[in-house]
């Protein structure tokens, strides 16, 4: 079986792993990192979405062989020991979650978003497809307008 | 006897039950509200069985006998740990209940710890989370647990420093003396627990003096959830060497497996473990979850017959069509306004599938997963094993969303037969294409309605529903069997159900709401968020709009006038204010506005729409009121307002399930369209009303039927049309995905 090395939250990893098999299965079922959430397999719910070398990816639908040599960041490794992302307090300071479970994935999607946008519009907010069965719609988009704000102040 | 030794703990069950339904009659007389006001000029309607003893009513006094085991500890650190008995799935009620400690016991909100508790037997029905009644049935027992913790600090401390309790006071997390000495909790736990203690002063705090309860709060496990720290069933590492389990599954509904085509091709494929034929598939075992999943795709099975098996949604709306009970009111000879509806099919699809850890052995067995009725689910998976209820432990873990779904333990029971199967511990998880496909859904639903107008009145409004068994099976259904002492099977109780949710809160004169639920369509059912409520009432509400409008009345002014409750005329009066009822809107574009009455609590709803284009129309605004009774978090009601709205938007828009030869085409959500962020209003209001009851009414249900009534009736104002059949648009648009 190949062997693949990246850098996972800072630090160096290396699974022996099919080629093909996706990497939220390397993440969840062989590193035990289980922010990432399974949800669909087929990237329709973005569930697991993760950064690979800092842009938004779905680890449900990319084969481990695509992460050989990159940088991994999952909802884990997005605050800086106990400082939160700005992403991730204006999260809580709206309240968002309710079930929780694809809010790791919202956050990893606000973050890219705004990292390409950063003062994004309504409808720049509505292109994040990610799925809130919950249907913290609401709560996401105000979270999003404050972290904008709260990033811009610095 | 024979049958007393074969099921000990059902005859007790049923011998408590009977105590239980037939002394305490006393609840039912209370009269919810205001009561009826003066009908202004509508035709009084006489009370419906709900306004007089509702779902809540009926599972509070089943929990009575047991409402005292509350699971609540002071640890040694001065931090309260309550074990929940109901479960978290995102309705927040893990927060509401700290809030009820933090209250009690004049300790920080942080520090309340709010984990599920185990199955616990000795709590006969009171485990049950579901029909909005966690608080109602919590809200007393959890303060006044936390009300005698207090006392007992307050009579440690005063044994300690050997004064009068009365000279005592507690804050955060302190006994205090009117001295000026302090002691925390940390330092009196271990004294508190003393038996001998005979603390005093142990009544719960009067609402006036709350600092808790009713001011906004944050989510408890919010910080978890933000980390990725919060562990879902497949995220817990209880069981080490539990391995990865996907369950292949028939080609059509509650198909059977007979025989594996290719065991040997399965078997030798990289990471697989084992295969193993269970009741409702064939489970694989895996190394990963990929590798087990990349199995499912070969293997090839034979499989039993369906129960649906040739049937699509047309059949099955034909067969309910024609099951439907007839209309007492003739048609024709009177003014009447006569419509019919169709609800399609719909998954509760919460993101997190089904799913569970098991580890059975030979004579014990473990179990992790999502259940909101744990004590059934351990009874049945012990009977399913061979083994004593006892020797099987069931942990209930927080989940990924419910929406009724958890009210069965489908993943928890395939876990326990696989593990059982492969002689190994396993992680079981459901693909999406499961569960859109082989999961639970609200089953397909027909409605006929007829209003009577006469002497510009309404004078009659029948409704006729006929549904598909609705899976009740879960043990409330059991509480009602025994209530009407008889054995009449689901269609008793869920007429019965029917009749203690679903309320016509309006002066229509003689008013009759009949379900009808033909047991001959089989379908993977389970109550969905509101059960029958959201149809029934979200039709209704467009009717309401329809009769309006032929009285030519305005929808809003209409509503007031045959309302029922004055209650409930606040709400409305509130979103017509704030909302701006009324306002000209531009072409295509328009306000729709209906509340809904249940749980002891009351929601209105104004919407806008866009519908320029009819076929993908936007609610672009939305201004929610509601009534709870007593509120307990207003920042958590406000969250399943605007979850309720999106409930609404997705099942009364676009999503569905199509059944077709026997099973839905829909496997995931690029099928069943729920709606995205791009489909939710941008601007959203939620006003909690202030108190106005001692108790707290539910919550979690309460928005979904007025959402979908405002947002057809929106959809109906800005289309010049009456839609009919829901969800509105529901094409299938897209590539189905493949069965073997």
């Amino acid at each position: 079986m190949p062997t693949y090395t990246f850098t996972v939250n800072g630090k160096k990893t290396t699974v022996d792993a099919p080629a093909d098999l996706a990497m939220l299965w390397v993440l969840r079922d062989k590193l035990g990192i289980t922010g990432p959430k399974f949800g669909c397999g087929i990237n329709v719910c973005k569930a697991c979405t993760s950064h690979l070398n800092g842009k938004a990816f779905n680890p449900c639908v990319t084969p481990v062989s695509e992460c050989a040599d990159k940088n991994v960041t999952t909802i884990e490794g997005l605050a800086e020991g106990d400082e939160l992302h700005p992403v991730q307090q204006a999260w809580l300071d709206q309240d968002v979650a309710e079930c929780g479970y694809c809010q790791p994935g919202q956050i990893m999607a606000a973050v890219d978003l705004l990292k390409r946008n950063p003062n994004p519009s309504d409808a720049d907010i509505e292109a994040i497809e990610n799925v809130c069965r919950c249907g913290t719609y609401f709560r996401i988009r105000e979270a999003i307008k404050q972290a904008a704000r709260d990033l811009a102040r610095g | 006897m024979a049958e007393e030794t074969r099921d000990q703990a059902g005859i007790g069950r049923r011998r408590l039950l009977t105590y239980l339904v037939a002394a305490p009659t006393l609840t039912v007389a209370a009269r919810w509200g205001l009561g009826a006001e003066a009908a202004h000029a509508a035709i009084p309607s006489s009370p419906r069985p709900s306004e007089l003893y509702d779902v809540g009513d009926l599972y509070k006094q089943a929990c009575e006998p047991t409402k005292n085991l509350v699971l609540l500890e002071v640890a040694q650190d001065g931090d309260a740990w309550l074990w929940l008995h109901r479960m978290e799935v995102g309705q927040g009620i893990t927060t509401a209940c700290a809030m009820l400690v933090a209250e009690e016991l004049d300790l920080p909100l942080s520090r309340v710890h709010v984990p599920m508790r185990d199955a616990d037997p000795a709590l006969l029905y009171n485990q049950l989370t579901g029909g909005s009644t966690a608080m109602r049935t919590v809200y007393d027992p959890i303060r006044q647990a936390a009300a005698e913790a207090r006392a007992r600090m307050v009579a440690a401390a005063a044994h300690q420093w050997d004064i009068a309790a009365e000279q005592l006071s507690t804050r955060d997390g302190m006994v205090v003396a009117d001295d000026g000495r302090t002691a925390t909790y940390a330092s009196l736990a271990v004294a508190a627990a003393d038996p001998g203690l005979s603390p005093t002063g142990v009544t719960p705090k009067s609402a006036a003096e709350f600092r808790v309860i009713g001011k906004p709060a944050g989510r408890i496990d919010a910080r978890k959830m933000v980390t990725g720290q919060l562990e879902y069933t497949l995220d817990l590492n209880v069981v080490p060497d539990a391995k990865p389990c996907l369950v292949h599954r028939p080609p059509t509904i509650q198909g059977r497996p007979l025989r594996v085509r290719n065991d040997a091709e399965v078997r030798a494929m990289p990471g697989v473990i084992d295969i193993a034929v269970i009741k409702t598939g064939v489970a694989i075992l895996a190394e990963t979850f990929g590798q087990a999943w990349d199995a499912k795709k070969v293997l090839r099975v034979d499989w039993s017959a369906g129960t649906v098996d040739g049937l699509s949604n047309e059949d099955i709306f034909a067969k309910l069509e024609a099951a439907t009970v007839p209309l007492a009111v003739p048609g024709g000879l009177l003014d009447t306004i006569d419509a019919e509806f169709r609800f399609a099919p719909v998954s509760h699809a919460p993101l997190e599938t089904n799913s569970a850890i098991a580890d059975v052995r030979r004579d014990h067995a473990e179990i992790w997963s999502g259940l909101q009725t744990p004590i059934f689910a351990q009874q049945v998976i012990a009977e399913e094993l061979g083994l004593p209820q006892d020797a099987v432990k069931v942990h209930v873990v927080q989940s990924g969303g419910a929406f009724g779904r958890r009210l069965f333990h489908d993943g928890a029971m395939e876990a326990a037969r696989a593990s059982k199967a492969f002689g190994k511990p396993v992680k079981l998880m459901w693909t999406r294409v499961d569960d859109m496909r082989h999961g639970r859904m609200r089953g397909p639903s027909f409605h006929r309605v007829r209003a009577t107008l006469a002497a510009g009145q309404v004078a009659s409004y029948e409704h006729r529903i006929t549904q598909t068994k609705t899976d009740f099976s879960h043990g409330l259904g059991e509480l009602i069997t025994a209530k009407l002492s008889a054995g009449a099977g689901n269609y008793t109780y869920a007429q019965s159900f029917f009749n203690m949710m679903v309320e016509c809160p309006y002066n229509f004169g003689v008013v009759t709401e009949v379900l009808h639920e033909p047991e001959d369509i089989i379908l993977n059912t389970a109550a969905w968020r509101s059960v029958y409520s959201a149809m029934v009432r979200g039709a209704e509400e467009l009717v309401v709009d329809q009769i309006a409008a032929r009285l030519g009345k305005d929808a809003y002014k209409f509503r007031r006038e045959y309302l029922k409750h004055e209650n409930v005329r606040a709400v409305l009066d509130k979103v017509a204010l704030e909302g701006r009822w009324g306002r000209t809107m531009p072409r295509g574009h328009a306000q729709g506005i209906a509340l809904h009455v249940e749980h002891r609590s009351s929601c209105a709803f104004l919407v806008e729409i866009d519908a320029t284009d009819p076929r993908r129309p936007r609610v672009y605004r939305a201004t929610i009121a509601a009534d709870v009774g007593r509120p307990i978090n207003p920042l958590g009601i406000e969250a399943q307002m605007i979850s309720g709205l999106t409930d609404g938007i997705s099942s009364t828009l676009r999503a569905g399930l199509h059944i077709r030869d026997g099973l839905p085409l829909e496997g995931s959500y690029s099928q069943s369209h729920f709606a995205r962020q791009k489909d939710s209003p941008r601007d959203v209001k939620v006003f909690v009303m202030p108190p106005s009851r001692e108790e707290p009414g539910g919550v979690g249900e309460l928005p979904v039927p007025a959402a979908v009534g405002a947002i057809a009736c929106a959809y109906a104002r800005a289309t010049g049309t009456w839609p009919r059949h829901f969800p509105i648009n529901f094409e299938v648009d897209f590539d189905p995905f493949p069965t073997d």
